[in-house]
């Protein structure tokens, strides 16, 4: 960190990451809060014990390979081979992996990164409560939250990315390498898992199976719409000069830009962050009348769909957006459930895969003919290159090895829980031993107050 | 002598890189890290899957029944 104007840059970038990981963790809480008040009283344990063990499991896979990945497969396998010299430095064996006094940012980015990762395995976790294998959905949570996602950040979500060079891809805010991807990889997986039990009547009607706790899963929502603030922070480098970015920008002045280097500010995706929010929260409690899941789940599918291109919208643009996916994704969510019998207990393929989709493509009209990069030689944004991008990554990397792998996990019998099992609750046995050891420390407490035995100490 | 390579901080940070314990032994760190990692899916596969064979047979009628209405 030579000369006091580089170590400032580099120390604020370090402390701006390190602030933004701290708010996506709101993202998990957020999630762990709605997924137990979706779940019914008799499997709640086992519900949140299945989505806090994705945090290690993708932490460390993350730092394995999913690091890697990132920086070395931009162009690959299609238009390059591997970038082994941006790989090198982030392989787990790099020094540059660990505490090293000239390298300060490589933690916090890492981080940054990683939080996402954790972000995309949680929606997969919601969509399967109740009866999917805790060991099954922790393999697709690596294979989501290390593998996939990365891949298609590396393809879509990097300043040299083949997608963004050669399709003019734009997705400030991940309305598709994140959202579409793992809305896309929770319906491969449900495909294959199944409804739940007395999901659908015998004659196909669907039912709906109410949450057991409403305010936790508000709560729920409300801290997901916090740490989805943080994760817009963390999707832009905060300042970089002209000279820094070595693109076409000229002149001297500094500017924050979006994970493409192209330039944006935090004062616009504040505006737009919080109408697409209002725009989705409005046209969700219209279209839904008023029910309080899909008004609340409706300002994170209008954000959601807005993101593509907030980072350039208008801010009533951004609203509109975010109204108009809304109403799309409800019916799709509807109308799917009931011709494909699908069981998404949290609409997460609905409010994520659906709203990415349709945020990419409408981005690709709102933005046609945008530069989607400061450097040279690549593609606009245009209406094909977002259709081609949102099919890459629902269908390509997020429904497809999804299906499969859960393919071969049903055929192995290792996907789903037993059918006594789901019926009992999965926290049966962990309910049978509390509900023996308090009513053994009840009759001792009474025994004592009666005087007929020695008090519990 | 010292596991992180300085001994003293009487030195020129622009010329200071890495500091933890051991520099030269992250393959084998890895190594050890990766085996941590999957031992830990054998053993929680191997243990769901006799808990779940297990638990198929505990259900007692009326207690599942005191449960189904708890909701």
């Amino acid at each position: 960190m030579d000369g006091n104007l580089n170590a400032l840059t580099t120390v604020f970038t370090e402390f701006y990451y390190w602030v933004t990981v701290v708010f996506m963790f709101l993202i998990h809480v957020g999630f762990c809060m709605y997924e137990v008040g979706a779940s019914r009283h008799r499997n709640h344990m086992h519900t949140l014990m299945k989505n806090i063990m994705i945090i290690p499991l993708v932490t460390v896979t993350f730092f394995f390979f999913g690091w890697w990945i990132y920086w070395s497969f931009p162009n690959f396998p299609f238009f390059g081979g591997l970038n082994h010299d941006a790989g090198a430095a982030n392989l787990p064996w790099s020094e540059n992996m660990g505490t090293n006094l000239s390298d300060r940012i490589t933690g916090v980015f890492w981080a940054a990164f990683l939080l996402f990762s954790w972000t995309a395995a949680s929606i997969v976790s919601g969509a399967v409560i109740e009866r999917i294998r805790s060991s099954a959905l922790w393999v697709h949570a690596v294979m989501i939250g290390s593998v996939f996602w990365i891949i298609d950040a590396a393809w879509g979500w990097h300043a040299e990315g083949w997608m963004v060079k050669y399709l003019g891809y734009h997705d400030a805010y991940a309305s598709g390498v994140i959202h579409a991807i793992a809305g896309g990889y929770a319906l491969g997986v449900i495909m294959v898992l199944g409804p739940r039990l007395g999901k659908f009547a015998a004659d196909g009607t669907p039912r709906d199976i109410p949450p057991h706790n409403p305010w936790m899963l508000t709560i729920g929502i409300f801290l997901i719409y916090s740490g989805f603030w943080g994760f817009y922070a963390a999707c832009n480098i905060p300042a970089i000069s002209p000279e820094g970015i070595g693109g076409l920008l000229t002149g001297e002045t500094w500017t924050a830009t979006n994970i493409y280097l192209a330039p944006t500010s935090l004062s616009a995706i504040t505006f737009n962050f919080l109408m697409s929010l209002s725009g989705g929260l409005m046209a969700a409690y219209v279209v839904s009348k008023g029910d309080a899941f899909w008004t609340f789940s409706g300002g994170l599918a209008g954000i959601i769909t807005a993101s593509a291109g907030n980072d350039l919208y208008h801010p009533i643009q951004a609203m509109l957006v975010g109204a108009v996916g809304v109403v799309i994704v409800y019916k799709l969510h509807y109308w799917v459930e009931r011709t494909f019998k699908i069981d998404d207990a949290v609409g997460a393929v609905a409010v994520h895969g659906y709203s990415g989709i349709v945020g990419l493509i409408i981005a690709g009209f709102l933005l046609w003919g945008a530069p989607s990069s400061p450097y040279e030689g690549y593609a606009a944004v245009n209406p094909v290159g977002q259709t081609i991008g949102a099919v890459i990554m629902f269908f390509v990397l997020g429904f497809l090895p999804a299906f499969v792998i859960s393919k071969m996990q049903a055929a192995a019998g290792v996907l789903r829980i037993p059918v006594e099992v789901e019926l009992q609750g999965l926290d049966y046995a962990e309910h049978h031993a509390y509900e023996d050891a308090k009513a053994e420390i009840i009759a001792a407490d009474k025994a004592a107050l009666n005087g007929g035995g020695v008090p519990a100490e | 002598m010292s596991t992180i390579g300085y001994d003293s901080w009487a030195v020129d940070l622009a010329e200071v890189g890495a500091v933890y314990p051991f520099q030269g032994s992250e393959g084998l760190m890895v190594v050890l890290g990766v085996i941590f990692w999957i031992g830990w899916h054998r053993i929680q596969f191997v243990r769901e899957g006799a808990h779940l064979e297990k638990a198929k047979e505990m259900g007692d009628k009326e207690k599942i029944s005191a449960l189904l209405e708890k909701y």
